[in-house]
């Protein structure tokens, strides 16, 4: 059982096998189960996944009404327009969204890794996919390659905005996208490692500042943020570029963070966006309780 | 480590909105209710640090009460569980406390049905996973990765030898074994993780054995 990325990376290049073949393995072994079984279970997964994107396009609306609908706006945009961030990017934007705007609206959705951060994965590897041309079995694999930095974070760190913020769950998703897309395009294992690190660098520190304690505004944009993070860390890694402080240090550095950051801004819906005026007053409103004074 | 499986990673399925407030507390509810052994008529909700600012946005209140009727992490019908269980006759009250718990997302479900009693913490930790911490004043650590029988009997000699024998004799391996007790001779408590789901029959070859008083189970 690999219990970093350094371990992670060492099995697949010594073996000569891909990332995702490693995580595959290792749950053949740890659940006694086939092949067959295993790939089986992540099929449905990537099912539940391409139904979320689909009835998130078509346009949901959450039962607070802070979200919803965004994905609709983004993907008219793309028909109509050329968007200035590129087609492939602001697809993958419009995807995330989706996802996390039928997560809102208490629809049913794969965590990946948790459900505040379910849009990152889904939403680069649907985007992807039409540049690519994967095959099912690719986009199966994408799902365990995410999997296996996931599982590094999740047993090394956090993967709780509760316990390590935002950094933790949409930082940890959207680097576990970017390893996941430098496979699907035929990169390295350690250019994956290295889009991972790349990512969630850029991730360190994000707070978990829920408005009302919903997981709308912000997490909706945050996924967002965090697939296109993603693409762009991927093509980082992809031109050769390197990340100076190794993966696994970076989720260390992500680990003690976390465990610095005041409870009111983990997920307690108390500091940051979620204090604001604005954010208290739509909490009051949602509630219908009086504001608080300060 | 303490998560062991892919799926842990990229799953749960699970009906929004958070994986630890919504499909943890689901799993959290429905720990209690395997332990219980049946439906309840009365729930106290106890719910602490995260859990308790958050509930009623991620729904963690309905994920709990769903966990309480049963039902899965993507089960559709979470969404109606409050009134689901009054139709039911399962009578809910929910309490947000102010004092500081080891983990952010901590609850305590007390519960009964007029015959039968059972207090129970759970806490939730991140991507829908939970650990029963707790159980009627026993101290434990349940993952619920594995299918598990709790026993509590008399702090006797003999009483985990008359139980891990009839495991043995079925040939179902233990994966992992913890017994506390809160007292020198009085009662004690068996948390056994084995590999394979413990079939009722053997439950009540367990339960009939000397010094066992109450035997629960939680299925994979």
């Amino acid at each position: 059982m690999f219990r970093n990325v350094a371990e992670l990376i060492e099995i697949a290049e010594s073996e000569g096998i891909l990332l995702s073949e490693v995580m595959i393995r290792q749950e053949m072994d740890y659940r006694e189960q086939t092949r067959e079984e295993v790939m089986s279970q992540m099929e449905r997964n990537l099912e539940i996944m391409e139904n979320a994107v689909e009835d998130g396009l078509k346009g949901v609306t959450s039962r607070s009404g802070l979200t919803g609908g965004d994905a609709v706006l983004l993907q008219t945009y793309l028909k109509e327009k050329e968007p200035l961030s590129g087609t492939l990017l602001l697809d993958a934007v419009s995807k995330a969204v989706a996802t996390n705007e039928v997560n809102a609206a208490m629809g049913t959705i794969c965590a990946t890794p948790t459900a505040g951060s379910a849009g990152c994965v889904p939403g680069t590897l649907f985007a992807v996919k039409n540049k690519l041309n994967p095959t099912r079995e690719q986009m199966v694999r994408y799902l365990f390659t995410s999997g296996a930095f996931g599982f590094v974070v999740a047993n090394n760190a956090s993967i709780s905005g509760a316990a390590g913020g935002c950094q933790a769950e949409v930082g940890s998703a959207a680097a576990m996208a970017a390893a996941a897309i430098v496979e699907m395009a035929g990169g390295t294992p350690q250019q994956s490692a290295e889009a991972f690190a790349i990512t969630l660098k850029n991730m360190l520190g994000l707070v978990c500042d829920p408005v009302a304690g919903l997981v709308e505004v912000p997490c909706v944009k945050r996924n967002a943020a965090g697939a296109s993070n993603a693409i762009v860390s991927a093509d980082m890694a992809l031109a050769g570029v390197t990340s100076r402080i190794p993966c696994d240090e970076v989720i260390g550095a992500m680990y003690r963070i976390g465990r610095t950051m005041p409870t009111t801004l983990r997920e307690t819906g108390e500091g940051g966006l979620a204090a604001t005026p604005t954010g208290r007053a739509l909490a009051s409103k949602i509630y219908g309780i009086p504001l608080e004074k300060e | 480590m303490k998560y062991k499986s892919v799926f842990d990673i990229i799953g749960p399925v699970m009906i929004g909105p958070s994986s630890s407030h919504t499909a943890g507390a689901a799993r959290i509810g429905r720990a209690a209710r395997n332990l219980f052994g049946k439906e309840p008529t009365w729930a106290e909700i106890h719910l602490y640090g995260s859990f308790a600012k958050t509930y009623r946005g991620h729904g963690t209140d309905v994920a709990i009460v769903g966990g309480l009727l049963d039902f899965d992490t993507d089960d559709t019908r979470i969404k109606d569980a409050l009134d689901l269980a009054k139709d039911k006759g399962l009578k809910v009250s929910f309490y947000e406390e102010d004092a500081a718990t080891e983990h952010p997302n901590t609850a305590r479900i007390k519960m009964g049905d007029g015959k039968d009693e059972q207090e129970l913490v759970g806490i939730s930790i991140g991507g829908g996973k939970v650990e029963i911490t707790e159980l009627n004043g026993f101290e434990l650590k349940l993952s619920g990765n594995h299918p598990a029988i709790l026993v509590l009997h008399s702090d006797r000699y003999g009483a985990i030898a008359s139980i891990t024998q009839i495991l043995a004799k079925h040939e179902i391996n233990i994966g992992r074994m913890e017994v506390s007790r809160k007292d020198v001779g009085k009662e004690a408590m068996m948390v056994i993780e084995v590999d394979q789901n413990v079939d009722d029959s053997i439950m009540e070859e367990l339960e009939k054995r000397e010094h066992i008083l109450q035997i629960a189970k939680i299925v994979d």
